[in-house]
């Protein structure tokens, strides 16, 4: 077992959970956060993502213990009071339709949008698309998921 | 009303799923919850010799290992194909038993053999690996020509040959002398390649047994929980209607996969039971791979007739259809009358003959996928047609003009009546919006980069909601596919829409709210639209086959009509006035020309209170209707692709993609544009990206993301739509569907543009850059051999 300590959301969480539980499962099953998906089992889908550390990460790809004294944010803890800009984005712009990729989708799309930013880079059509390499979608067929996120990158 | 038909609302049920507030089947956990893992069969044809589960069940948290024999035992049924087809002798077709859990033999990789129930997911994963089953190995057919093949293994001892049915359509003596007198015969050899559906929520069960009520519940990722809970009942014989409630809560995605009621759902029901423990299964994507029912993968021979003018004198087809190793709920359905009978396309052909036989071969089951036949029919004759086109030296827009349907109704050689259309009208939208006309500027230009571009059409047409009921039980069809509602007017005036239809992604929360919000004026957040419970939803068929609109929303209006009825009558009453001047506008239920009127919800409180109701009517204000419609609804459209290739590496850009599509009255726009996007990407997956594969063994090769290449965003570009309306004479609202479209028109337009590129018509999907390089230098090769 492994004592992990997290600050999820503003909260801080402590469990003790088996060495080799994800950080997906810890937050799905132990913390019972379900709105980080898992759609696959080879860190291809991007369904998990979360912010760790402020950094977007497949939550399936990272052990809860390596995780830990860390800071991670859901897509539950991203409203703040009101919706983030980027969800706001996605409902604007219809940019889900099942909602399962969603929450993968709008993790990346802040992420991405902080770093070009930072790096005083353009979030160009072509780079979101190259972004989003590692987040499917089967239903939308990303158009309108590129324009929730170039709105939502004008907002934020 | 603003938000009313033609409206682009923004989706009520978003604010759930972007804040991570949706509820999905595995994010479900009940009390006392036990977890199932399977054991699957490693081999893909084989006889279980021996199944030990001693070690499985001594481990920790273990709570049992159950069998197929166990599972028949206790009267479990086999799974079954719900329309019959009868072979063209009059045979009935050929259904190899399928149960949940095998007993003797299996015939998939991933066949279930057993399942083990724990107290957690892990210790039921671990424990699965531990049950030892001794298979004795069976000679394996995997491809359609195989499974034919003279002394090919045998899958089913009732299916003789492989052969589940073969049958027909269309007059074959007519048509072969309709060929043999045209002054052009094209011919070819077409594949439609095998897909996984791939929905981003993989499949999910959570059954609980309520032994004090012996009763059932299941959660689970379905499109149609009615149908579910009737077939479990009725054929699986797990629990009878009234003791089973199916809830189908946050679906993520189905594309048809989830229609079916699978193994899995069937027997976390039954391990429930066994058990006492609530069991929950969900599938991870490996699993899903060898599981989810896989689409398409059609094998045909086509010969199309052309008098001198390029009119369409016939067409005549021979298709094989790989069922893989079980008949699936519907997969009979597919290659006959979702296929056969759309081989007219938008074309007015005299004669079409249409062969199909479906086989068994050692894969995982094939059924319906996103267009489901469709597709599979519109690909071969769209591919046909810009063959002809380029073989007789015609522009392919104008061979495809010159046999257009002008007139309707038309009824086509393969039974069906198209009831509306405007063909030449969605090929005008689609050629404007695709500049067709500066493409030759383009081409050059992009020559001069060395590139190689290619344009390529697809006029498709399409047959959604598959009914009347009637019509279809005489073609085989084990249901009726009507659709059912019940429009709730609460005392204060709210309403609650119950639908039988289910939304997955397709956003009926909205769409069906607007048309509730357009006929009573009422605010849209004043309606709420229910769905997805056997327990608040009397009855329902389901979502699949774009029948959520012209058949779902159907029904809506027909209790509508009901309740407005009944609201025109309380309100005479009320107000002392001739029913027929009542009218209802903004929210209020007026007096025609006059002042009088009571508010919207005055009327529900007043049928509520009951103190004052026109003589021996009942209170309350609710009514349900069951709406069958009388034809099939036709959508149509023209897309056009414009790719640029690489010729050094063969890779392929989607330069541009125009979609200019016929669905009738289209209610919220935002959202049909967003499933023609999809089911474009879906169609550019099978036209350049996805293809199921199975090695000799009966193994699946593209069996994770790392193998079966899902589109992505890179992949694709931003869509060009537009919409040319001709209104459905056959339903209240005129609509006709929109859901698989782009699935269906796609792959042809994506192909006959590649092809025109590279100048080499030999190309087969998907046409991976590999593949794409091939084409280009067997273009060449006859130029290096001069
Ligand atoms: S679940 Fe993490 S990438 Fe798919
Ligand atoms: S919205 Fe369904 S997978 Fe993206």
């Amino acid at each position: 077992m492994a004592k992990v300590k997290l600050t999820v959301n503003g909260r801080a969480v402590s469990r003790d959970v088996p060495d080799t539980t994800l950080l997906s499962e810890f937050l799905r099953e132990d913390l019972r956060l379900t709105g980080t998906h898992v759609g696959c089992d080879t860190s291809q889908c991007g369904a998990c993502v979360v912010h760790v550390d402020g950094k977007a990460v497949k939550s399936c790809t990272m052990l809860a213990a390596s995780a830990s004294g860390g800071e991670v944010t859901t897509v539950e803890g991203l409203a703040n009071g009101e919706l983030h800009p980027m969800q706001k984005a996605f409902n604007d712009n219809h940019g889900l339709q099942c909602g399962f990729c969603t929450p993968g989708m709008i993790m990346s799309g802040v992420d991405m949008v902080n770093r070009y930013k930072q790096a005083g880079r353009e979030l160009t059509e072509e780079a979101i698309r190259h972004e989003l390499e590692g987040n499917i979608c089967r239903c939308t067929g990303y158009h309108n998921i590129v324009k929730s996120i170039q709105d939502a990158a004008t907002k934020m | 009303m603003s938000d009313g038909i033609g409206a682009r609302v923004k989706r009520k049920e978003d604010k759930r799923f972007i804040t991570g507030k949706g509820k999905y089947t595995d994010d479900i956990r009940v009390d006392n919850q036990a977890y199932a893992a399977f054991v699957r069969s490693t081999h893909a044809h084989a006889r279980v010799v021996n199944l030990d589960t001693s070690a499985a069940e001594a481990m920790d948290g273990v709570i049992a290992v159950l069998n197929g024999h166990q599972l028949t035992g206790d009267g479990i049924g086999n799974i079954i194909c719900g329309w019959a087809i009868n072979s063209k002798d009059g045979s009935p077709m050929n259904m190899g038993a399928w149960s949940a859990l095998a007993t003797e033999m299996v015939r998939y990789v991933g066949d279930a053999v057993a399942v083990v129930i724990a107290d957690t997911q892990a210790q039921a994963r671990l424990a699965a690996e531990a049950v030892e089953v001794e298979y004795e190995e069976l000679p394996v057919v995997v491809t359609t020509p195989d499974a034919l093949a003279d002394g090919a293994p045998q899958i089913h001892e009732n299916a003789p040959g492989n052969l589940i049915y073969d049958w027909e359509i269309g007059d074959q003596a007519a048509t072969d002398t309709a060929i043999a007198g045209a002054s052009h015969v094209t011919e070819m050899e077409i594949t439609n390649n095998r897909l996984s559906p791939n929905p981003m929520e993989p499949r999910s069960a959570v059954a609980i047994y309520d032994e004090g009520e012996d009763h059932y519940t299941l959660y689970t990722t379905s499109q149609n929980p009615h149908v579910a809970r009737l077939v479990l009942s009725a054929f699986y014989n797990v629990a009878p209607e009234h003791k089973l409630r199916v809830i189908a809560p946050d679906v993520g995605g189905g594309f048809g996969s989830k229609i079916y009621i699978y193994p899995e759902e069937i027997t976390c029901l039954w391990a429930s039971m066994k058990t006492g423990r609530s069991v929950k299964w969900t599938s991870d994507r490996s699993e899903a791979f060898i599981t989810d029912a896989h689409g398409r993968d059609h094998i045909s021979t086509a010969k199309m007739g052309f008098d001198a003018a390029g009119r369409i004198l016939g067409l005549k087809v021979d298709t094989i259809a790989n069922f893989g190793a079980y008949m699936s709920l519907f997969s009979s359905a597919v290659p006959t009358y979702l296929y056969a009978t759309l081989l007219s396309g938008q074309y007015n052909i005299s004669n079409i003959h249409a062969n199909v036989r479906a086989v068994y071969t050692n894969t995982v089951p094939v059924d319906a996928y996103r267009g489901a036949g469709r597709p599979e029919a519109c690909y071969l004759v769209e591919r046909m047609m810009e063959t002809a086109a380029r073989e007789m030296g015609m522009d392919p827009a104008e061979l495809r003009r010159i046999n257009f349907i002008q007139e309707f109704p038309h009824e086509t050689p393969v039974i069906m009546t198209y009831d509306t259309g405007d063909f030449d009208g969605n090929m005008d939208k689609a050629q404007a919006a695709a500049d067709v006309a500066g493409f030759a500027a383009r081409k050059a230009e992009a020559a001069a980069r060395g590139k190689l571009r290619g344009i390529g059409y697809s006029a498709y047409i399409e047959a959604c909601g598959i009914a009347p009921s009637a019509a279809v039980g005489s073609l085989g069809a084990g249901v009726g596919l009507w659709e059912s509602a019940e429009v709730r007017v609460n005392p204060v005036g709210t309403v609650e829409i119950l639908t039988g239809s289910h939304s997955h992604g397709q956003g009926h929360e909205t769409t069906f709210a607007q048309i509730v919000a357009e006929r009573f004026g009422i605010p849209i957040d004043n309606v709420q639209v229910v769905h997805g419970d056997t327990d608040k939803v009397q009855f329902g068929m389901g979502t699949y086959g774009s029948r959520s609109g012209a058949v779902g929303m159907s029904a809506i209006v027909k209790a509508m009509d009901k309740v407005e009825a009944k609201v025109k009558k309380i309100a005479a009453h009320t107000l002392e006035a001739s029913e027929d001047d009542i009218v209802i506008e903004g929210g209020e239920v007026k007096v025609a020309g006059t002042d009088k009127s009571m508010a919207w919800h005055e009327v529900g409180l007043a049928a509520y209170l009951a103190h004052n109701l026109p003589e021996g009517m009942e209170p309350g204000l609710k009514e349900g209707a069951f709406y069958d419609p009388v034809n099939f609804t036709f959508p149509a459209g023209v897309y056009i692709a414009e790719v640029e290739v690489d010729p050094e590496t063969g890779v392929t850009d989607i330069v541009q993609f125009t979609a200019a599509d016929d669905f009738g009255t289209i209610i919220n726009p935002m959202i049909v544009e967003g499933q023609v996007h999809g089911g474009i990407a879906q169609g550019v997956g099978q036209a350049m990206l996805e293809h199921a594969v199975y090695d000799e063994d009966g193994q699946l090769l593209s069996g994770s993301y790392m193998d079966y290449c899902m589109p992505r965003a890179d992949d694709l570009p931003s869509y060009t739509l537009d919409h040319n309306t001709t209104v459905c004479p056959n339903n209240p609202l005129g609509m006709k569907g929109c859901g698989e479209a782009g699935a269906i028109g796609t792959p042809p337009a994506i192909i006959n543009a590649i092809t025109d590129a590279i100048g080499n018509n030999d190309l087969a999907m998907p046409a991976t850059p590999q593949t794409v390089w091939r084409a280009i230098q067997a273009a060449k090769a006859p130029l290096a051999a001069e």
